[in-house]
């Protein structure tokens, strides 16, 4: 067989990688909330602390509409077993192994082993042992999975642009994912941008770096306290911290020019814009014209550059028939 | 307890394994030999083994009616069926001289009809609901309408082998053959070593050499073949994509598909691409919906049209179920016989037609022994077993045959053959059948397998999966 492989295929490919990275995501951000939940602190009410993870998975409204009140014990059921949160993560995990139902020949038997064992396995879970004392172990359970699943994806599929269509969905997803933490997060800790290099609250800046498993690297960089500059610059800018927008960047545009075909010139113009900004770019500018700002634009950017690939590729219009409307970025595909 | 011990338990029906006289017969001697040194529970671990994997692999079918994607596992029995390789020659043999009698008929029927101007058989074959004129005249690569066949056999005697059945529209359970043999290899390794047991994997190989083999005119020298399934919640998806990738063929469905001009194209990453042969998983009805019927979602427009013209190829054709319908079944040995000048070696059953007034008196004197069957059914649905039936299901029946005669056949009840099986109390005698995969390129031939169907319930003659019936791992000997 050719390189051409069939749109659908392409399309169900990329969004299980997608659904499986904001699945890990999702549990990497519950995780780091529930630790500092644990920690004491008389200044922070419990809504305070949940509502920011309801910030960043967009999804304020549809909880107000579920939920009377932002508890810990209502916030952890919405984003982890909700089946009304289209972002939970039982709804990826679920969207993640019908995608790759639906097209289980283009992937190699062991990938669809692996991801048919982790949805039967979190069928099998106590879902009420997770949400009384097991949560920790359960986001564990998701990221080592997802690891998983990425290594077996590493080691066992055929390099063709189906591999390609695999990663690029984890890639846009990780830099949609890191993008909007890093803003909430921000947002929250930082009201001011004056407090940027001065000392922190240094457990809320660690939980942030070990939701993105950058805490040892940033101590390893910096050699230093944990300061909001830094730490900003280390998932902005390093091209070397594998969950930095750059690094995502780095690979979103590389895998972009090995695929075949010269269908994808627009989606390679963007990747190579938002890539140029950050490989270019220097934290104390994105400062001085605010990370929120920046961090707003890239989102826009990385949300066109999802469109335009669903356009060009996954969709695939063809010659004799109406073009289909553009499927929107963040809706989930059965 | 559980027992493990088979040859004291109840016999009514040829054994597979034992004689009438309980002494293990020669083909099963090294099994029983090995069975006997197991304890059941080992047994049953391996029972639960193979579950997990299958669980795990997803070879699984999805359930009409159930929750949506609901999916459940077929039965699987770690006790093999063992054919001697003289029994397996017969069987094989058979099957293969139906198919080419049958691809011979199908060619007839849409041609000149000689059959039909030889008067053996009426001309209301034409007004069958399975003849489908649009094929009138049409010719099709190389002659050949059943690409895959997969013929239903029981057993009950020692020589006696019946079909019960030819599926010649889109027969399933050739996963079941593969996957049953890579779990029997993987579970009994030590078996394998002691059994000069004839390969079957090389299945869709064969496959695909045949598909590429009816590519139209016109196609290049690597003709692009596909697999058409209705889609990931059909009962037999997991058949399609284990199908698709071992031969490494894409896995279409009808979206991924659009006709331009006297050619079919799929929709790729790299813009279309045109097809040549198309394994199709979808039955005649809902292939095209400007063809047949209008409500379906799952074909391609103008599909049939293209093919007609023979700017494609399907397999199997379009209208193969005028060939395997109940009503024509009575006629394959006289088919047989006017196409090939052979005598059948294998046997019908004696079938009664309800549309004629002697069998249908003498059916309904006698429903309390016979299987009634409806001419179309399939699946196990629709049929009634009189032996194992009460007198109101029998009176009830009884109606529905009155109401329609036309619409109904009957059989004897044959004593299924019985194999050894593992059940909760124990290893016990259960009903099974084999259906053999017939493929059809430039030749006609069958891989030394077949899947074998289990009725799990003791004394029960229904084997098939919609019904309860499990799978059993078939063992045709090399010598």
């Amino acid at each position: 067989m050719g390189a051409a492989m069939l749109s659908r295929t392409a399309d169900h490919l990329y969004w299980m990688a997608r659904y499986i990275e904001r699945a890990e995501n999702m549990a990497r951000m519950l995780d780091v909330t529930y630790r500092m939940s644990l920690v004491q602190n008389a200044a922070q009410s419990e809504a305070a602390l949940w509502v920011p993870l309801l910030h960043i998975s967009d999804t304020v409204e549809d909880f107000h509409k579920a939920y009377d009140e932002v508890t810990a014990h209502n916030v952890i059921y919405y984003i982890a077993m909700d089946s009304r949160n289209l972002s939970s993560i039982y709804n990826c995990l679920r969207a993640a192994r019908e995608n790759a139902h639906a097209v289980r020949v283009a992937m190699s038997s062991e990938m669809w082993e692996n991801i048919n064992s982790l949805w039967l396995e979190f069928q099998q879970m106590d879902k009420k042992l997770i949400l009384d004392s097991g949560l920790s172990e359960f986001c564990d359970w998701v990221k080592s999975r997802s690891h998983l699943f990425r290594g077996v994806t590493y080691g066992t599929m055929l390099r063709d642009d189906g591999f390609r269509f695999t990663r690029l969905g984890g890639f846009i997803e990780r830099a949609d994912d890191m993008a909007r933490l890093l803003d909430v997060k921000y947002h929250l800790l930082l009201p001011s941008a004056s407090d940027v290099g001065g000392a922190v609250d240094y457990y809320e800046w660690s939980a942030l770096l070990r939701s993105a498993s950058a805490y040892e690297a940033y101590l390893k960089v910096y050699r230093d306290a944990v300061m909001p500059l830094r730490v900003a610059e280390l998932l902005v800018l390093r091209h070397d911290m594998p969950r930095s927008l750059h690094a995502c960047m780095d690979e979103l545009t590389t895998i972009l020019d090995q695929l075949t075909g010269d269908a994808g010139r627009e989606c390679k113009r963007l990747a190579g814009e938002m890539h140029s900004s950050l490989h270019y770019g220097r934290i104390e500018d994105i400062f001085r014209g605010g990370l929120h700002e920046f961090l707003e634009a890239f989102l826009r950017q990385n949300n066109r550059l999802g469109v335009e690939i669903q356009r060009t590729y996954l969709n695939a219009p063809i010659i004799n028939e109406p073009e289909k409307p553009n499927v929107g970025e963040l809706q989930s595909q059965g | 307890m559980a027992s493990i011990d088979y040859k004291n338990k109840l016999l009514t029906a040829f054994d597979e394994s034992v004689d009438s006289k309980k002494s293990v017969r020669q083909v099963y001697a090294p099994y029983a030999d090995w069975l006997a040194g197991k304890d059941f529970s080992q047994l049953a671990q391996k029972s639960r083994d193979a579950e997990l994997l299958f669980r795990r692999v997803g070879i699984t079918f999805a359930v009409y009616g159930e929750e949506e994607g609901a999916e459940r596992l077929i039965p699987f029995d770690v006790i093999p069926r063992i054919l001697a390789a003289s029994e397996w020659g017969k069987l094989s043999d058979g099957a293969c001289q139906r198919v080419r009698a049958l691809n011979m008929f199908l060619n007839d029927i849409y041609h000149g009809q000689d059959i039909i101007k030889a008067g053996i058989m009426p001309e209301s074959i034409l007004t069958n609901e399975m003849y489908r004129p649009e094929m009138q005249g049409v010719d099709v690569p190389g002659g050949v309408y059943a690409h895959i066949a997969g013929i239903d056999i029981v057993r009950t005697e020692a020589d006696t082998f019946y079909v019960l059945e030819d599926n010649l529209r889109t027969p399933s359970g050739v996963s079941y053959m593969l996957e049953d043999r890579r779990m029997m290899m993987r579970l009994f390794p030590e078996l394998f070593r002691q059994y000069p047991i004839s390969p079957v994997e090389h299945y869709p190989q064969l496959l695909l050499e045949n598909l590429r083999a009816v590519a139209p005119r016109g196609a290049t020298s690597d003709p692009t073949v596909v697999l058409m399934t209705p889609g990931a919640y059909n009962s037999a998806y997991f058949e399609h994509a284990f199908l698709a990738q071992q031969m490494g063929i894409e896995l279409v469905e009808g979206r991924d598909m659009f006709v331009k001009g006297n050619a079919v194209f799929m929709r790729t990453t790299e813009g279309p691409k045109k097809i040549d042969v198309i394994y199709r998983r979808i039955d005649d009805d809902f292939i095209d919906p400007l063809a047949f019927r209008q409500d379906s979602m799952l074909g391609v427009p103008g599909l049939v049209s293209v093919y007609r013209n023979g700017g494609v190829a399907l397999a199997n054709a379009i209208g193969t179920g005028v060939a395997d319908d109940k009503a024509t079944y009575t006629y394959v040995p006289d088919m047989i016989k006017f196409y090939l000048g052979e005598e059948p070696i294998l046997s019908n059953v004696p079938t009664y037609k309800l549309s004629k007034e002697d069998d249908r008196k003498y059916v309904l004197d006698n429903l309390a022994e016979l299987v009634v069957k409806e001419v179309q059914g399939s699946g196990g649905y629709g049929m009634l077993v009189g032996p194992t039936s009460s007198k109101a299901q029998i009176e009830e029946f009884r109606l529905r045959i009155l109401a329609d005669p036309d619409n109904y056949i009957a059989q004897p009840t044959l004593a299924l053959s019985t194999c050894p099986t593992m059940v909760e109390q124990g290893v016990a005698p259960r009903h099974v059948d084999l259906r053999p995969y017939v493929l059809t390129g430039k030749t006609t031939s069958v891989v030394p397998g077949a899947l074998c169907r289990v009725a799990m319930t003791e004394g029960s003659l229904v084997v098939n999966s919609s019904q309860g019936g499990g799978t059993k791992d078939t063992w045709v000997l090399q010598c």
